[in-house]
């Protein structure tokens, strides 16, 4: 049977939606997760990173986003010599679609993925008012949507700007590291969307994960160290000008 | 993007809190400030303010009804507000405000208003008819005990209660600056210095407004307005405002001599976005202008008219300084980015669920239940001797 234009038309959006699953893998059994057994923190190679916003379209189909509010995001520096205390930086849409070629000449540019860091002592935890936002034995802050108040003070508590209040549900929002993955043994949305590796999960309980050996290797930097949140994204190659 | 300057992380461009929470420690500060005054005359023994003893009262609880109100209409699920007398987080100030705040209404205000009206209560109880006899003899709690002795004891019990509500009414208000001054992540808000100059600018707004409320009711009484009552809280507000002053002064001396990362973002904020809130109303017109008023009238010798006169101006003027302050604290927080690179725009529904209007209607709703307290508890003594007469021998 020769394939028609027709077919091909009728064919290319099951093969989309077909694609769709075959990259999200198929997810394991989770019976057998253990929380105490997991200390999950993400590293983030920032000279890996081309910000072609693969990771930010990934997050927001896969956890449903609501337009204009982000879970995670991609920021564009530009920091021109000597001046590191003023970096320009912008983020169209989050960096969603990629970023229009930069206008300003000299100096240097790069990409700063941004998501919760999933603080060791975190902030936002801290000041919620009922405990709906708190931090598992597996080291993940959560967001408990049936119990939050729509307070936003943990919203204002994050020193990140992660945080966000979901317009549909009214409360607090902000990245799980894809917990409905991670506990059936896959990766985030965003680590396995990213087409050059820049995004890593690690589990730092777990002695053979290539985390270690990273951490030995390299110098890796989280943001914002004087909040002394103990933050668990580090970053490789972070530019002293990022915030 | 409209409204935003440099650079926002996304999330951050809508805020967060609202006008409702610029009320917010408003009207717990009115609570506070309105207590401070009535303890001057209980536990401190100052006789002048007597005429505005119970009036504060009433008033602190009139807007210690309403205070949680903008809060309720602000969380996202309200009905689920509840939960945080339930299953408290110990480590949220939020959560422990609940508990402060209920203390200082059940434990202090409502218990220390009961037992000093307590013999017009009884005695109102008898004299009334009808629905107010009714309303009167469930207020008595089924005691109708008014001998000589009995008012000696709610006497005594009514001085403890004063004395542990001067630091309940510190607590209270000195807990919302906490609420602001411990988040570390907000340069404008982290400050050990919040909690203070909470304190000080709650008492003075409370003060303000007791000075204005006795001066309006009693014109409105057609009586005379005391002055040597007037002219003691209005030194009283100077003092205070001059320590005020002192103390958000010092925060901004401190702030401009560290200079620290986050200075030059809010400096750019207070000299552009914040400009006329916080330069012009709160600082030239709601705080210099009504402490130079008010020194006027502690150096030079002026007639009662002209004093009336300043103290009303400078009333009003100190209110408006105060609630731009606490609008520049919460709404000035949240116009600048974390990044300390860019700012964004506050826009104010008219209309909406947190907007304007209810923002207004919210200010002026503690006057209507004042109105009605004033109404049930009279807070002067009548001229005709018909609604407070003469106790009835005790039982």
């Amino acid at each position: 049977m020769s394939i028609t234009r027709r077919h091909m038309l009728l064919l290319l959006p099951a093969a989309a939606v077909a694609w769709k699953h075959v990259l999200a893998g198929t997810p394991g059994a989770s019976p057998n997760y253990k929380m105490s057994e997991h200390w999950w923190s993400m590293l983030i190679d920032l000279p890996k990173c081309i910000g072609c916003g693969n990771c930010v379209r990934a997050c927001q189909s896969e956890n449903d986003v609501p337009d204009g509010y982000f879970r995670t995001w991609v920021e564009r520096y530009h920091v021109t010599d000597y001046d590191i205390e003023n970096p320009h930086v912008d983020s169209p849409g989050g960096g969603k679609m990629g970023f229009p070629p930069a206008k300003e000449e000299g100096g240097k540019n790069f990409f700063v993925p941004k998501l919760c860091n999933h603080c060791a002592d975190s902030p936002c935890t801290q000041v919620c008012p009922v405990g709906a936002t708190f931090i598992g034995p597996d080291g993940v802050v959560l967001v408990d949507p049936k119990y939050c108040l729509g307070c936003r003070y943990c919203v204002q508590a994050c020193p990140y700007g992660c945080r966000f209040i979901n317009p549909k549900s009214n409360t607090a929002e902000k990245c799980t590291l894809c917990y409905h993955r991670i506990t059936k043994g896959l990766t985030t949305a965003c680590c396995e969307s990213c087409p050059t590796g820049a995004r890593q999960l690690a589990d730092l309980k777990n002695p053979n994960d290539p985390i270690h050996e990273f951490l030995k290797t390299h110098s890796v930097q989280i943001l914002k160290p004087s909040m002394a949140t103990h933050a668990k994204v580090f970053y490789n190659g972070l530019d002293g000008s990022v915030r | 993007m409209p409204g935003v300057e440099g650079f926002m992380y996304p999330n951050e461009v809508e805020l967060q809190w609202s006008v409702l929470i610029v009320l917010y420690p408003f009207l717990t500060g009115l609570v506070a400030g309105a207590f401070i005054l009535a303890s001057l005359e209980r536990v401190f023994q100052v006789q002048e303010v007597k005429p505005t003893y119970r009036l504060a009262l009433l008033t602190a609880l009139a807007y210690l009804l309403i205070a949680p109100l903008p809060l309720q209409l602000h969380l996202g699920h309200p009905e689920r507000s509840y939960e945080m007398y339930l299953t408290p987080h110990k480590t949220s100030a939020m959560a422990m405000f609940g508990f402060v705040y209920l203390w200082y209404l059940m434990a202090v205000l409502v218990f220390e208003i009961w037992l000093d009206y307590r013999r017009d209560i009884v005695v109102l109880s008898q004299s009334t008819t009808g629905w107010k006899r009714l309303i009167y003899r469930v207020m008595t709690l089924g005691s109708s005990n008014i001998s000589e002795h009995a008012l000696k004891v709610d006497e005594r019990v009514g001085w403890l209660i004063t004395l542990i509500g001067i630091p309940s009414a510190f607590l209270l208000h000195g807990y919302v600056g906490f609420i602001f001054g411990s988040i570390k992540a907000n340069p404008w808000w982290s400050s050990p210095l919040m909690p203070v100059v909470f304190i000080f600018s709650a008492m003075v707004s409370g003060i303000a407004a007791v000075m204005l409320l006795y001066m309006l009711l009693t014109w409105a009484r057609k009586e005379t307005i005391d002055m040597r009552c007037v002219d003691t809280v209005a030194r009283y507000l100077f003092y205070t405002f001059i320590i005020d002053f002192a103390l958000e002064m010092l925060d901004l001396i401190h702030r401009i001599y560290e200079s620290d990362e986050s200075f030059r973002s809010l400096d750019f904020m207070v000299h552009t976005k914040l400009y006329m809130s916080h330069i012009v109303v709160q600082i030239v017109l709601g705080t210099i202008t009504p402490i130079a008023l008010l020194a006027l009238t502690q150096v030079l010798r002026l007639g009662e008219m002209s004093r009336k006169r300043i103290y009303a101006v400078a009333g009003c003027l100190t209110l408006v300084g105060i609630f731009a302050m606490r609008w520049n604290v919460v709404i000035g927080g949240q116009l600048f980015s974390k990044s300390f690179l860019g700012y964004t725009t506050y826009k104010m529904g008219l209309v909406t669920r947190e907007g304007l209007l209810v923002a207004i209607v919210l200010t002026f709703l503690p006057l209507a239940i004042l109105w009605v307290l004033v109404k049930l508890l009279p807070p002067w003594p009548e001229k005709n001797s018909s609604a407070v007469p003469d106790p009835a021998p005790a039982h």
